[in-house]
């Protein structure tokens, strides 16, 4: 089905199964008990679940496959929500035109930068994505200020021009009369799932978006990109230019990217210069890795944990803490708390950093890599001989 | 003329922290192959050495004086540093003042031993994996390092201020005969100019007229053949990575009259010296220290009001723009040798 074979179409449905009802899936505790901390099901962090995860699963396709480590992405997904921004400003909120947008201005941005970047491999592709993306954000921090509106970021005003603005349009992001901000409130017992419409137009997008980058993982335009990172000189010597390729990836992702920073303003009508920051492209490098890059699933996933455990994290203080280990002896109550006190709240980054050093160090597919070696433990010897013939590396 | 002079001498002190962060990177590129993402993290804590004993000479005890009031009407609360009471007012006063420079003697052994550790604990461990994974993890380093930072000394900048002796400026157009007031310097900024310089040609000269260093060289030239003639390269490689460490650390200690240090000054100042270090050319240390000089120098000539009334912009793009520019027209870099990271 839709050109899979039958495990890809298996995978792609429970995929899209999972993206459906994530708000249901996300609320596995009931209101008002201890633990309705953790839920993550509110219509904020789902959007950011899937437009993280569309800005990952493009990042991959850099990445994952020839292996260029981009450090400037972030410089994509402030182009695109400038110009989903500049849309609204100037037609309406309805996010279509905005979205289409910033798919195009990102393309050709990264087809500008690729285009100079990938004349060099290595550190130097990082250092060159770097400088670019660093000076894109002191572009639109000082000079293209009134494009980009600088520290204050870009917004909509009452007195812009809204040529599409009808008597009864909506003065929020809406898609053809449906506000993104629109939620449904579901009780069930003492749950409550809330069904946002933002979300789900977030979530088939990020459908799309993943349905696009399996086919394109299954190519053989993936085969070419994954031959490059194997051994681009080999492939030279066989008369092939890389260089096509890599840069028809890299403007690929760069339109991910854009499509991920036209969703954010879509989310919420604001854009500012520090999208562009390379801390921002540090972000999306740490979700790749987290979750595995080079798989379908680990940016995804990468994205997602880091979104819901910054989230979580964040929220846990010294109170919270308190009252967990409130049933230990005072001292040791107060030693606990102030040993873990460090890595939660504000020192999330912390968590978040010593995470990614031992998953580079450790585990250096992932999190994908972390589920099927405890996937492994459970199976029996023809899983490992499988594995095994399938690891050796081809004769150099 | 002395518009130029002046613009030339604003260019140094940045340049010089360029030069002294870059000639780290380098030297650790040169060595052990490795690209630290963690060097400006290095500089950073360099700066918060000299915060700290700067915190730690103020500690102080508290008497009250019966004999005044404060504003509430409360007896008037006496901070005494310790300093003062063990060497007496005047010296301890004096103690306290030269924080920052007497700093440097705490952040050689401290940076030194960072990277040793850094080096020994972690770095070893990636000699044989890809650049990307070196990166990476460097990367991950830098934000614990950095967060280590803000846990402990908050996320707002700290004055650290430079002695009183230096805190004046200098009329630098007097002295070549240029108007009075013509080109004003801050002491602080030839202090560190002169202080980088001397880093730099003490590393130079280390490396240049020692047996360490002459080891070093042949080992950066041919670690291989190094190893096969019974000398142990890797000691001396670590040796290196803890005085590549160091360099960055004091860059940092000096700097930090000129910018009060915050956690993420390492960060702001890592991408600019990796773009130093790529227009220097990859592995080359007068490189290194040539292209941060003239980085710069070029870049507060591009702040100048004359040139961004022609180009706007152009002081916040400059130093990227050369690197594009120096990458493609000439990819070893300004000074950089054949076979070094041409993949």
């Amino acid at each position: 089905m839709f050109g899979l074979n039958q495990k890809d179409t298996r995978f792609l449905l429970i995929v899209i199964a999972l993206t459906m009802f994530t708000p249901i899936i996300l609320q596995p505790f009931p209101e008002g008990s201890a633990m309705a901390q953790f839920n993550a099901g509110y219509p904020d962090l789902m959007q950011r679940f899937a437009i993280f995860g569309i800005f990952a699963i493009g990042f991959n396709i850099l990445f994952g496959l020839t292996g260029y480590l981009s450090f400037g992405h972030a410089a994509f997904l402030g182009v695109g929500s400038y110009s989903t921004v500049w849309m609204f400003k100037l037609l309406s909120y309805n996010v279509l035109p905005g979205l289409i947008l910033a798919v195009i201005t990102s393309a050709l941005f990264a087809l500008l930068i690729g285009y100079i970047s990938l004349r060099r491999s290595g550190i130097y592709f990082s250092i060159l994505t770097l400088a670019f993306a660093q000076m894109s954000f002191n572009l639109a921090f000082s000079v293209l200020t009134p494009i980009t509106n600088g520290e204050t970021g870009l917004q909509v005003y009452s007195n812009d021009p809204q040529y599409l603005m009808g008597e009864n349009s909506l003065a929020t992001t809406h898609f053809f009369g449906m506000a993104m901000s629109e939620s449904w409130v579901l009780p069930v017992g003492g749950w409550e799932f809330t069904f946002n419409f933002g979300y789900y137009f977030s979530a088939v997008i990020a459908v799309l978006a993943f349905y696009l980058s399996l086919r394109i993982f299954r190519s053989p335009f993936g085969m070419m990109l994954r031959a490059i990172k194997s051994n681009q000189q080999r492939l030279n010597y066989t008369g092939l230019n890389a260089r096509p390729y890599t840069l028809a990836a890299f403007v690929i992702s760069g339109m991910y990217a854009g499509l991920a920073g036209g969703l954010m303003a879509s989310m919420d009508p604001l854009a500012g210069a520090e999208r562009m920051q390379w801390t921002a492209s540090g972000a999306v490098v740490l979700m790749t890795i987290l979750g595995g890059a080079g798989t379908l699933m680990g940016p995804v996933l990468g994205a997602g944990f880091i979104k819901y455990f910054e989230n979580i994290f964040s929220k846990i203080n010294e109170n919270v803490l308190r009252s967990w280990f409130s049933i230990l002896p005072d001292g040791l109550e107060d030693f606990l708390v102030t040993i873990v006190q460090p890595f939660v709240g504000k020192g999330w980054n912390l968590t978040l950093g010593l995470m990614f050093m031992a998953v580079v160090i450790f585990l250096p597919g992932g999190l994908v890599e972390l589920g099927q070696r405890i996937g492994r433990l459970f199976k029996r010897k023809p899983a490992d001989d499988k594995d095994s013939s399938a690891a050796v590396k081809p004769a150099e | 003329m002395d518009v130029i002079i002046l613009q030339i001498l604003n260019g140094l002190d940045k340049g010089s922290a360029y030069a002294l962060i870059a000639l780290g990177l380098t030297l650790i590129f040169g060595t052990l192959g490795v690209v630290n993402f963690a060097h400006g993290a290095l500089f950073m804590i360099g700066a918060f050495c000299a915060v700290t004993l700067q915190k730690v000479l103020n500690l102080s005890t508290e008497t009250l004086d019966e004999t005044k009031l404060d504003f509430l009407g409360n007896p008037l609360k006496i901070q005494t540093p310790y300093v003062e009471t063990w060497f007496g007012p005047e010296i301890g006063q004096m103690i306290i003042e030269w924080s920052v420079p007497l700093a440097i003697l705490v952040a050689i052994p401290v940076m030194i031993l960072i990277g040793f550790i850094m080096e020994r604990g972690l770095i070893k461990h990636f000699y044989a994996r890809p650049h990307a994974d070196q990166i990476l993890v460097t990367f991950g380093l830098a934000i614990v390092l950095q967060e280590i930072i803000k846990y402990f000394f908050g996320a707002n900048p700290i004055q650290t201020p430079a002695p009183d002796a230096f805190r004046g400026s200098l009329d630098f157009g007097l002295l070549i005969g240029f108007d009075a007031n013509a080109i004003i310097y801050p002491y602080w900024r030839l202090v560190y100019f002169l202080f980088s310089l001397v880093i730099i040609g003490g590393v130079f000269a280390f490396l240049q007229f020692t047996t360490f260093g002459m080891v070093v060289r042949a080992g950066m030239a041919d670690r291989e053949t190094v190893g096969l003639l019974g000398i142990n390269i890797d000691k001396r490689f670590t040796i290196m990575f803890g005085i590549a460490a160091a360099v960055a650390g004091l860059a940092g200690v000096m700097y930090g009259p000129i910018l009060a240090p915050n956690y993420h000054m390492g960060m702001d100042f890592l991408v600019l010296s990796f773009v130093v270090v790529v227009v220097g050319g990859m592995g080359s240390l007068p490189g290194a220290v040539l292209a941060g000089f003239l980085l710069g120098i070029l870049q507060s000539f591009a702040s100048m009001n004359e040139v961004k009334s022609v180009i706007p912009g152009i002081d916040q793009v400059i130093i990227y723009l050369i690197a594009i520019v120096v990458l493609l027209v000439r990819p070893r870099g300004l000074m950089g040798h054949k076979g070094v990271m041409e993949e």
